[in-house]
């Protein structure tokens, strides 16, 4: 989906000069700049706000108030514990463990899973972008293609090869490799899913690098890694940067392969899996759900304000991952 | 009973244990063996690079793709063409079964809802706020709430939004859902949201939109950003008016931006799974393709219908790639 991928990156770039308009331009767009736009601006930003302003003031409030009063009532009477969050992380039993253990899950997840798919990507888009071989195009926009593959389109085939192996007639190309019920086959599944856009947008990154610094660099005598290692590795870390933020808050927000890959395993479930489970389980139980869903979201969010602007820049160049 | 609680239970601390060494020692290994191929690599002879370049590079994410995305996606193919249990082939039948069933017609109807509503009003929402916000001193800040649903998971918007949602049956009860309160307070008397068809529905959808906005909004910001000035300024000394401008001047210059957005929100509008799973498991009359995809395969254990309702949703992907790529090489001819 990111055919047109680069573009709005490229329109960020250009953006920044236009930003600084002449001094003639700016006085009229101050001019005309609207104290009712403006308002109105504010007003949709407080609405967008309110849904999740309500339950981060509820999760504060003591289970008999979230129960029988709405949050808003809360300004009149406030009431301030912390022991929803302390019962959701903390309490529990054998069948429903205590939130602290989903969220290690939740980091133990997504590390990897960020960190594969991000080295196999920059490794093949190297290749891609500077090794002079046959079928080089043929490969790339193959790879382009596969993002039209839906992830529910590879689901039970390759939850299939995870548990039996990879059989044809009688031979065997993959024996069951025995790791279902662990971590790893979540990190694959999420490795694969996110290699397509992860090599596209590597590939028109590293493409940007000088050729003369590549054949400058040959020319001295650098092998092919020698050259990865010492030039086009460092030069490729922000564009790796901005995408592993996007990569994280993926995965750190993944319900699918989560739920599908972990196997319905407790012991490595993600935080997801266990707030769906809970929704459904114990519908109206708030107290819980209110601190649960903040639990959650808290990770995100602290990566998502302090790092909003490669994000965005992620977001742009990739617009979505399939 | 008691007694086997007992021994079964284990502290949270014996569970992360043994999940913490295999992070380690994943996160290790992988890590070792990237810098020990390294070593190796580096010190094969300038002719054996030329081959072992591709081997260290290229086929470890060419033969994932081929493993886990290419094959699995041949053999879902396969697999929607035979019965519930992959034994013997039985036609096109699954594909009858989706097109004639009428619980099936019913999640294909939602999600056409879902793939029509979504990205129009998310889009025209953005459109607007990004307009609203282009020349605004203070913008991040606004900007930043419209954007923050898009960073939070899709269980955790749809846990915020069924607090909104909450329906309280009984009459002696005070609400403590933020709509019935409302509707409460206007005079009407709530019904039970979640429970109403098709207004459920369109309250799922809701949640979708308040996710989606801010994508749009970022993206078609960024595209009015890159508006020349002289095309702002002429249409400013013409006296064209705010709105004249907008439809005349700020749409035609980001066409392409809004055509990116609609079609990135359609495709995912189509796979959405998290909300309907999560806010009302697909019931009453709420199920969507991709969550009734998951109940034919892992609830009925139909791996036949589950993967011809897989294809339903890849076709109905394609068309919009592929109006996507005729779009760029338009774009392209133009310039």
């Amino acid at each position: 989906m990111s055919i047109q991928a680069d573009k709005p990156a490229k329109k960020i770039k250009v953006a920044k000069p236009s930003k600084e308009p002449s001094a003639g331009v700016k006085k009229m767009k101050d001019a005309f700049s609207s104290p009712w736009a403006s308002f109105a601006a504010i007003v949709i930003a407080i609405f967008w706000t309110i849904p999740t302003f309500g339950l981060l003031v509820s999760s504060f409030r003591p289970e008999l108030d979230i129960n029988n009063s709405g949050w808003w009532t809360f300004f009149l009477s406030p009431n301030v514990t912390l022991e929803n969050y302390e019962s959701a992380l903390f309490q529990g039993t054998a069948v429903t463990p205590p939130l602290s253990q989903y969220f290690f899950n939740s980091f133990a997840i997504t590390l990897p899973a960020a960190i594969f798919p991000l080295t196999l990507a920059v490794f093949a888009a190297y290749a891609l972008a500077w090794f002079d071989f046959k079928g080089k195009n043929f490969i790339f926009f193959g790879i382009f293609a596969l993002q039209v593959i839906p992830l529910q389109m590879s689901l039970v085939p390759l939850l299939q090869l995870f548990a039996k192996g990879l059989v044809f007639g009688d031979s065997v190309l993959i024996p069951p490799l025995g790791i279902t019920g662990t971590y790893i086959p979540i990190w694959i599944a999420h490795t694969i899913f996110a290699l397509p856009l992860a090599i596209f947008l590597m590939h028109n990154f590293l493409r940007q690098i000088p050729r003369e610094l590549i054949e400058a660099a040959r020319v001295d005598g650098a092998g092919w890694f020698s050259l990865f290692r010492q030039v086009v590795f460092p030069l490729s870390i922000p564009a790796i940067a901005s995408f592993a933020i996007f990569q994280f808050l993926w995965v750190w927000n993944d319900l699918l392969v989560g739920l599908t890959f972990g196997g319905g395993v407790k012991d490595i479930a993600p935080l997801t899996v266990r707030l769906a489970e809970m929704v459904g389980t114990r519908g109206s139980n708030w107290e819980v759900l209110t601190a649960g869903a903040f639990i959650s979201m808290i990770v995100p969010l602290i990566v998502f304000f302090a790092l909003q602007r490669y994000f965005v820049r992620g977001l742009l160049a990739g617009s979505v991952k399939g | 009973m008691h007694v086997i609680d007992l021994v079964a239970r284990k502290t949270t601390w014996e569970i992360i244990a043994p999940n913490l060494i295999t992070l380690i020692s994943g996160l290790v290994a992988f890590a070792a063996l990237v810098v020990l191929i390294f070593l190796l690599a580096e010190r094969t002879s300038v002719k054996a690079q030329e081959w072992v370049k591709y081997l260290v590079f290229l086929v470890p994410a060419l033969a994932l793709l081929i493993i886990g995305l290419i094959y699995p996606a041949a053999r879902t193919i396969l697999l929607s063409f035979m019965n519930a249990n992959s034994e013997e082939f039985v036609g096109v039948e699954n594909y009858i079964w989706a097109f004639t069933r009428p619980e099936i017609l019913q999640v294909l109807l939602n999600t056409a809802i879902w793939v029509f509503v979504v990205p129009t009003v998310s889009t025209f929402i953005g459109l607007v706020i990004a307009y609203l916000t282009d020349r605004m001193k203070s913008a991040a800040v606004v900007k930043s709430l419209i954007f923050m649903p898009m960073a939070i998971s899709m269980v955790g918007a749809s846990i915020i939004w069924k607090f909104v949602y909450d329906y309280e049956p009984s009459a002696k009860k005070v609400d403590i859902g933020l709509l019935s309160a409302i509707s409460k307070g206007l005079g009407m008397e709530p019904p039970n949201w979640l429970l109403e068809n098709p207004l459920n529905t369109f309250l799922l959808i809701a949640v979708m939109i308040w996710i989606q906005t801010g994508f749009a909004m970022v993206v078609l910001s960024a595209a009015m950003k890159n508006i020349p000035d002289e095309v702002v300024e002429a249409s400013m000394l013409d006296g064209a008016s705010q709105l004249k401008r907008f439809i005349q001047i700020t749409i035609p210059m980001i066409r392409a931006s809004i055509v990116v957005v609609l079609t990135t929100i359609t495709i995912g509008t189509l796979k959405v799974f998290d909300i309907v799973r999560t806010m009302t498991g697909g019931n009453f009359q709420t199920n969507v393709i991709a969550n009734e995809m998951y109940t034919q395969t892992f609830r009925s254990l139909n791996y036949g219908t589950g993967s011809a309702l897989a294809v339903i949703l890849f076709l109905g992907v394609v068309p919009i790639i592929l109006y996507n790529i005729k779009q760029l090489r338009l774009e392209r001819t133009e310039r």
